[in-house]
């Protein structure tokens, strides 16, 4: 971490502080919602950026979480213990999902794992003597936490907020510890990694796992934040979206699913001005992002960043951490 | 058993599509790796490339022949050249999120620019129905059969019988080895693309009479695609045929015996169980050439 | 840096959409409608018939001297996504909010408008909108708690059918509307032999007319989207599906019957809003939908058109523009077309926002909606 970085986190932080008392409640809204899926993004970038694996299950996974913190906070769970339990159920199911994983890889996981979130679509959308099936839940409550309300936008916002750092900061000590430094060399390396004496089977299960969890604690807070959940959110459009995000901010980069999730939410609602055409000028602006970028917004940075300062000692941008292939 | 057989018969006719449409998705990632998550979408537009040369007053044979040739630079020459080769190099998820997008601008550019109603497309002969062992078959599900086992067939013998065609599935295996052999891969690549941008332009000519023409009839299809391409063997013309006509058939009768409310979610039972057991899906040989 | 550069933008941004965009001289009633995804074409009917009325009202000087600035907001057919443009909107105080269509968005949308204080004119059909005490929403159609028993009565009676057979499409439009039906059906002791789910946007449906055919029912009740009824019936008369099809304004519209090619002669059934009512003013207002948009209106572009017209009579009626009275006055009103010619048909509100017309039976003939018989208002 150098001095920059450290400046560049801390006036982001500030701005995320800030921002809020300068917004309606709309602004607000987006803001949370880009908190909640930056988790989710955080997770897609462990399983993708961090261990290799590609994998379109992520929005089912925040599908599981968020119907976990609805059904059992409905049914009179305290909202801490329902967090607590998606993060588990997601992170066991993310565990069994990895199997598959370990067997095939590339885009064959890419489909089991497509093949994965619909099911799941068909089980929230059938079952609905668990699930409310296609008329979904409604009238879900913002969590009350040691008597503090989250009821108001703003408050929501600084919970979601909370969340997210608290786990960026447990994300970040993992990928510290020797865990962490074991997914990279995964991903670097897998042969060489396991010629060291890594179980890659077991950082491959754990890298799914905590990467589904991350995606379980998401939907744990998407829940409470729209109020209102239904099978179709969470079909392989979310998981495209996350993937996106963690694509367009740089996949690899600890920062990147926060920057791609910014992108993510806030670009459609600025492409609004081009009116009824603005869906088709967002997905030309991805593609020309992805031809001109295509290792991600964080990518540029580092690119750029290293151009700057040709004698190779790169001033590493903010989350630039990625070490190259 | 009247029932059976017509099950089995509108299944083999939708099967074939899915055959058609996953070729042409397998051609492409053995020649480029490209994943297409727009190939749905690449069967939905030229039936609306048709329709537009109609309304300015074609005659349907002649619109047919524009769909084709449009399909062939839209979907061929300019989908190579502007969305796959710039990112080629970069492996193969950006261009994933490329195509992903690719299929939005495709939907959403038919709905706000042509309509977003379902439009009535001309058939391909006059609708009548065919009996056959107690079923009823419409005569524009045996020309689709038909037609889709023709091409499948025609692209087949090219493959194997022709310069190019061999050529070309050098490529596909081994382009270091077809580049030092002296094979133009380049050429052979932009050829997969071109064959691809007509394959789903048969498909759409012949599934829109049916299905109507719509911006959203690319969801299933595209998936459909995959599907199939994956269970039969993602590098094998043959395999895409049958993992086609197992998915058609399949859908039917788990629809009609088993469950209405899951019937989708048998294929993909399977294709998780292929990928398992067979990742090289039933006719595909073990891929050597790591990605 | 990069993040910073971004979060400026985004206040900035933010700020500029929070801006009032409506100026005095005009009066802001935003649409948030289905214009993507899956509900793409009954948002798009909707916002049709709706900016017609508009331009018919602007040009002849607006509400009360002011024009309607009715931008349009996207809800890609998702509730999350409907639930953010509302509360987009709600910071701009508007006067009255129109749409959305899907029932699942207006039921999130609801809590929010219900807090503001601010009406909202929806297109939704499930019964649960107008089951919560909410005063500040109203339809634009019949509810399914209202059109069910119709066409149950209809089975009943017209058909006198002892068992039935229902086909219906999974999504939140077609559940409702089977879950009702299969209620009034137990009611009135006629069985339900088969109940067949099919999925939105299903091309092949010779499974699901097998399961039909092998039930043996004396009525077949036919509960689809537009394009997937026409699909369906086009599979049920090639295989030969010998007992009457009765539907519920999708089945009975010229959009299927055409996209059918001859498949929907025969098929009856309840029709709520249709452009092929025998009343000149609404085949008049059909001519002028198909003349602009070169296309033929559904039942959601009569919602749009009739929904612009209701907020004008009521407006002139309180002579102002304020939110509260306005919801306050809708609750029991009746319009009639010597009010407001723009409503098409009389109309009565309840107390619970439910709305309340007359209604049609309808029978396909020649390729043409016959309307057979007139169902006069519940109220009567």
């Amino acid at each position: 971490m150098t001095r920059l970085g450290a400046v560049v986190i801390g006036v982001a932080l500030a701005l995320a502080l800030a921002a809020p008392f300068f917004l309606k409640p709309f602004g607000i809204y987006l803001l949370s919602m880009w908190a909640v899926l930056t988790i989710a993004a955080m997770g897609l970038n462990l399983t993708l950026g961090y261990a290799g694996q590609v994998s379109l299950a992520q929005g089912a996974f925040v599908g599981i979480g968020a119907y976990t913190v609805a059904l059992l906070t409905q049914g009179g769970v305290p909202f801490a213990l329902a967090f607590i339990a998606a993060g588990l159920l997601c992170f066991i199911v993310g565990w069994m999902l990895g199997y598959p994983a370990l067997r095939v890889s590339h885009h064959y996981l890419a489909f089991v794992t497509l093949a994965f979130t619909t099911l799941v679509f068909l089980v929230l959308r059938n079952e609905q003597w668990l699930t409310g099936g296609i008329y979904g839940i409604n009238g879900i409550m913002r969590p009350v936490l040691f008597g503090w309300s989250t009821g108001k936008a703003l408050h929501f916002y600084f919970f979601s907020l909370g969340v997210l750092v608290v786990l960026a900061l447990a994300i970040w000590w993992m990928l510290r510890s020797p865990w962490g430094r074991a997914f990279v060399a995964l991903r670097e390396n897998p042969i060489r990694a396991a010629s060291v004496g890594l179980d890659t089977r077991r950082y491959t299960l754990m890298a799914f796992a905590v990467g589904s969890s991350l995606g379980g604690l998401s939907g744990a807070l998407y829940a409470p934040l729209v109020q209102f959940i239904e099978p179709g959110s969470f079909a392989i459009n979310m998981s495209f979206s996350l993937l996106l995000m963690v694509i367009v901010g740089g996949s690899g980069y600890f920062f990147g699913p926060f920057v791609g999730a910014l992108v993510a939410v806030l670009l459609p609602e600025w492409m609004r001005i081009a009116e009824g055409y603005y869906l088709i000028v967002y997905a030309a602006l991805v593609m020309v992002m992805m031809a001109f970028c295509p290792t991600g917004i964080l990518g540029l940075v580092d690119r750029l960043a290293k151009a700057a300062m040709p004698n190779g000692r790169s001033a590493p941008a903010i989350g630039a951490e990625r070490t190259a292939p | 058993m009247a029932s059976f057989i017509q099950l089995l018969i509108s299944g083999l006719a939708t099967g074939a599509i899915y055959a058609l449409i996953a070729v042409g998705f397998t051609l492409l990632w053995q020649t480029s790796q490209t994943i297409n998550f727009a190939q749905g979408e690449f069967v939905m537009l030229p039936a609306f490339f048709v329709l537009a040369a109609m309304n300015w007053g074609a005659p349907f044979w002649l619109a047919a022949l524009i769909g084709i040739a449009a399909a062939l630079v839209v979907l061929g020459l300019l989908f190579k050249l502007i969305v796959v080769d710039p990112m080629l190099r970069y492996g193969v998820l950006p261009l994933v999120i490329s195509t992903i997008a690719l299929s939005l601008l495709l939907k959403e550019s038919v709905k706000d620019f042509y309509s977003a109603q379902a439009q009535a497309f001309p058939p391909l002969v006059p609708d009548a129905d065919v009996h056959l062992f107690g079923a009823v078959v419409s005569t524009q599900s045996l020309v689709v059969l038909g037609v889709a086992i023709a091409t499948v067939a025609a692209l087949h013998l090219w493959l194997n019988k022709t310069r190019t065609g061999r050529s070309m599935q050098a490529t596909a295996q081994n382009p270091a080895l077809a580049r030092i052999l002296g094979i133009p891969v380049q050429r052979m690549v932009l050829y997969t693309f071109l064959v691809n941008a007509v394959l789903v332009a048969i498909a759409s000519i012949l599934i829109s009479p049916i299905y109507l023409a719509k911006f959203t009839n690319g969801e299933t299809l595209g998936t459909a695609a995959f599907i199939a391409a994956i269970i039969g063997g993602f590098n094998q013309v043959r395999g895409a045929i049958l993992g086609g006509i197992i998915l058609g058939v399949l859908d039917n009768l788990s629809a009609a015996y088993l469950s209405s409310q899951y019937r989708g979610a048998f294929p993909l039972l399977i294709l998780i169980a292929v990928i398992l057991c067979r990742p090289q899906g039933l006719l595909g040989r073990v891929e050597e050439r790591t990605v | 840096m990069f993040r910073s550069g971004l979060f400026a933008t985004l206040i900035g941004t933010a700020f500029g959409l929070t801006t009032p965009l409506h100026a005095q001289s005009s009066v802001y009633i935003p649409a948030v409608l289905e214009l993507s995804g899956a509900g793409a074409v009954s948002g798009t009917n909707f916002r049709d018939g709706m900016l017609l009325a508009i331009d018919e009202i602007n040009a002849k000087g607006g509400i009360l001297g002011r024009k309607i600035d009715a931008p349009l907001l996207d809800t890609q057919s998702d509730a999350g996504i409907s639930r953010a443009q509302v509360q987009k909107v709600l910071d701009n105080n508007p006067y009255v909010i129109l749409g959305p269509v899907f029932s699942g968005s207006v039921l999130v949308d609801m809590a929010l408008t219900q807090q503001a204080e601010i009406p909202e004119i929806v297109g939704g059909e499930a019964a649960a909108i107008t089951q919560k005490n909410d005063p500040y929403v109203f339809r634009t159609s019949f509810g399914q708690q209202f059109s069910m028993p119709k066409i149950a009565n209809y089975i009943r009676d017209g058909v006198k059918a002892k068992s039935v057979a229902v086909i219906w499409v999974n999504n939140d439009f077609g559940k409702g509307g089977r879950d009702t039906f299969v209620k009034e059906m137990a009611a009135r002791n006629i069985k339900v032999v088969a109940d067949v789910s099919t999925e939105s946007g299903q091309a092949d449906f010779s499974a699901d007319v097998v399961k039909i055919n092998a039930a043996n029912a004396d009525a077949i009740f036919v509960y689809l989207n537009e394009e997937e009824s026409a699909r369906f019936l086009r599979e049920a008369k090639k295989q030969g599906v010998k007992a009457p099809l009765i539907g519920e304004t999708t089945l009975l519209g010229q959009k299927v019957i055409d996209l059918a090619q001859g498949a929907a002669e025969g098929v009856r059934g309840h029709v709520g809003l249709t452009v092929d009512a025998p009343i000149p003013a609404v085949q008049d207002f059909a001519e002028r939908f198909k003349k602009r948009y070169n296309y033929v209106c559904d039942h959601n572009g009569i919602k749009g058109y009739t929904a612009v017209y209701i907020i004008k009579h009521v407006t002139e009626k309180i002579g102002k523009f304020d939110s509260r009275l306005f919801a306050q006055t809708l609750h029991g009103i009746t319009i009639t077309p010597d009010d407001e010619p723009g409503v098409l048909m009389e109309v009565t509100f309840d107390a619970n926002g439910d709305l309340d017309r007359q209604s049609f039976l309808g029978e396909v003939v020649n390729g043409k909606q016959k309307i057979v018989e007139i169902l006069p208002k519940l109220g009567k």
